[in-house]
């Protein structure tokens, strides 16, 4: 891919796009244009999937977006590189609560696949079109998805001489 | 069954299945390609068609064994499933987890302040890079301008830890493939890089030394001659390495031509750090994107042609010779002031001034009560860690703690290449490959 298809000449309407503080492009498309769009940022070199991690904003709704991107409680974060350009850019997508559900990219990026079973099983998004989506780093009968803020810390009393048996 | 009914009802949504290998017999052709193509995380060239499967093929002729958790050479508690006919790998599948203790959990409820230590123990063969990756995403977010000494300083501690874990990454290596020689020379060499890092942090590992906002203290007085000596003793002995393995009949024939790995492969699959530069790839982000201050000092990225486990070898132990080279520039060019901003808010005050100023004991109560609040923002600085690409993805929401903090581990998703470097090769060969990806439990977990 020649170093002059920079990724502002990719023509991805109606998808918000901003840089960020730290000076990495971002694009916040929705659930339905996410596959197509990094599926073009693919296309225009950006050869490697560098990370994907999601984030739950329970509790932190007011985050500053832009305009036309409505906030929910999971945000998808993917970070694509390209080596030829020398550049990152950072894909949000918004995920609702009800319907945690979006495409894989693992036909696009094969290195997908241990980053988005991370997701799943810390977030319990489901990523449609993965081929083996279990858990992880959790054990398989595990309850719950432990980076969810309503996922309690959990803790072990502290066992005093004197204290009651367990209950 | 007999006693109370102990099952959860809430089991029955959230099993996900069993993560075995089911046997020939019980799979369908369809599950059979789903596992041979993309569940051992085949690329698409090593794809195997429906119709060519020996689906009628019985289940004896084919085994199906487990590596590990607790095989000695898998480094750490990494379970490997493979399945083999005869001698010859055919799948695998990494099955890990068996070290995941939550640290991106914890990493919510410490403070900034407290961060550090944390994300230190994941990859406890560089701990120091962990910090550092911590360091600059919070600093980042803070917007603080870091003095020079504090960069140099870094960078000396860096590219000693890049020493020490090539050096302990050679000695294991060394010792999965029958030169316990090397596994004494490895540690016996790392002991000294450990011992100037005693002397300067006061721990072997786990230091806590690299903070937000730059230093915990000072370099010791005399740590030039130290680092000297360091750099002295290593340069003589690399040439004992390379008369012990590199140019030895039987390393040569253990570690040629196995393992191997193409460099689209390696791309797809998401692999940094050795393994992509094995495959000819010249991706190193101290010279690419460069952090601190790399682009002041001069070295080459070392790279490979064949993407084999020589490859592997032959870049972290010329690795370790660019590591003295800037090694020994970062002696010449370490300038002198502070090794840490001088922002009341973020760093605690000497505490020589705790005992004469108010103002000096508010701040260093506030410090380590409240920590610091850190504008809200997201942020992802990657670094080039001794295993890849080390990346920490920063959520603040304004207070104190951080909102969500992601290690990026190399570890974690060079993994995913390990299948496609052991399909087709011999299971004695495994443990040489295994060892060649570097990967460290701690990390690859968290």
């Amino acid at each position: 891919m020649s170093p002059e298809t920079a990724p502002d000449e990719l023509s991805l309407p109606g998808v918000p796009r901003s840089t960020s503080a730290d000076g990495h492009d971002l694009v916040f498309p929705d659930r339905a244009a996410y596959h197509d769009v990094v599926s073009a940022h693919r296309e225009a070199g950006f050869e490697m999937l560098a990370a994907l991690t999601a984030v739950d904003y329970l509790g932190h709704p007011g985050r500053p977006l832009p305009a036309g991107v409505v906030p929910e409680r999971f945000e998808l974060v993917v970070m694509l590189l390209s080596m030829a350009q020398v550049r990152r850019v950072r894909i949000r997508v918004q995920v609702p609560e009800d319907a945690a559900e979006v495409s894989s990219l693992w036909d696009l990026y094969r290195g997908a696949e241990a980053m988005e079973r991370e997701a799943y099983d810390m977030y319990g998004i489901s990523f449609v079109g993965h081929p083996d989506l279990t858990r992880i780093l959790m054990p398989e009968d595990w309850e719950g998805h432990p980076l969810r803020k309503d996922f309690g810390v959990g803790r072990v009393p502290v066992q005093f001489k004197h204290a009651p048996g367990p209950r | 069954m007999t006693g109370p009914d102990t099952t959860s009802p809430f089991v029955k949504e959230t099993f996900e299945g069993s993560q075995e290998l089911a046997s020939r017999h019980d799979t369908s052709p369809e599950e059979l390609e789903r596992e041979v193509g993309s569940v051992l995380r085949l690329p698409e060239s090593h794809g195997v068609e429906v119709s060519d499967l020996d689906v009628e093929r019985p289940d004896d002729e084919t085994m199906i064994i487990n590596m590990g958790p607790q095989h000695p050479s898998t480094h750490g508690v990494l379970r490997l499933m493979m399945e083999l006919d005869g001698e010859t790998v055919l799948r695998t599948k990494p099955v890990i987890g068996y070290l995941h203790t939550g640290m991106e959990k914890t990493a919510e409820e410490l403070t900034y302040q407290q961060g550090s230590t944390n994300v230190t123990r994941m990859d406890y063969l560089s701990p120091l890079n962990n910090e550092l990756v911590f360091s600059l995403a919070t600093e980042k977010l803070l917007g603080v301008e870091l003095p020079p000494r504090a960069i140099w300083i870094r960078m000396l501690l860096s590219e000693l830890q890049r020493m020490s874990s090539h050096l302990m990454w050679l000695a294991t290596n060394g010792m999965d493939v029958g030169s316990t020689t090397m596994m004494i020379f490895g540690f016996r060499e790392r002991e000294l890089v450990l011992g100037f890092f005693e002397k300067t942090t006061g721990l072997r590992m786990n230091h806590n030394f690299i903070r937000p906002g730059g230093t915990a203290a000072d370099l010791p007085d005399g740590w030039e001659d130290d680092v000297e000596v360091i750099l002295d003793n290593v340069t003589a002995r690399l040439s004992d390495y390379d008369a012990l393995l590199t140019g030895q009949p039987i390393f040569n024939e253990r570690m040629e031509g196995v393992g191997s790995l193409s460099a689209e492969e390696a791309i797809a699959l998401s692999a940094t750090g050795p393994i992509l530069r094995s495959t000819g790839v010249a991706w190193d982000l101290r010279r690419t994107m460069p952090y601190l201050a790399y682009e002041e000092v001069d070295f080459d990225v070392i790279i490979g042609t064949y993407g084999d486990n020589f490859d592997r070898y032959a870049i972290r132990i010329n690795e370790i010779r660019e590591s003295v080279r800037i090694l020994w520039q970062v002696l010449d060019k370490m300038p002198s002031g502070d090794y840490r901003v001088q922002d009341k808010k973020v760093t605690p005050p000497p505490r020589a001034r705790i005992d004469e100023s108010m103002e000096a004991l508010i701040h260093h109560f506030k410090i380590f009560t409240e920590g610091f609040k850190v504008p809200e923002g997201e942020v992802y600085v990657a670094i080039e860690s001794p295993r890849g690409e080390l990346g920490c993805y920063l959520v603040s929401n304004g207070s104190s703690k951080p909102f969500r903090m992601h290690i990026r581990a190399p570890s974690f998703v060079n993994l995913q290449s390990l299948p496609v470097m052991m399909h087709g090769g011999l299971v004695a060969d495994a443990v040489a490959t295994i060892s060649s990806v570097d990967p460290v439990m701690g990390e690859v977990d968290r």
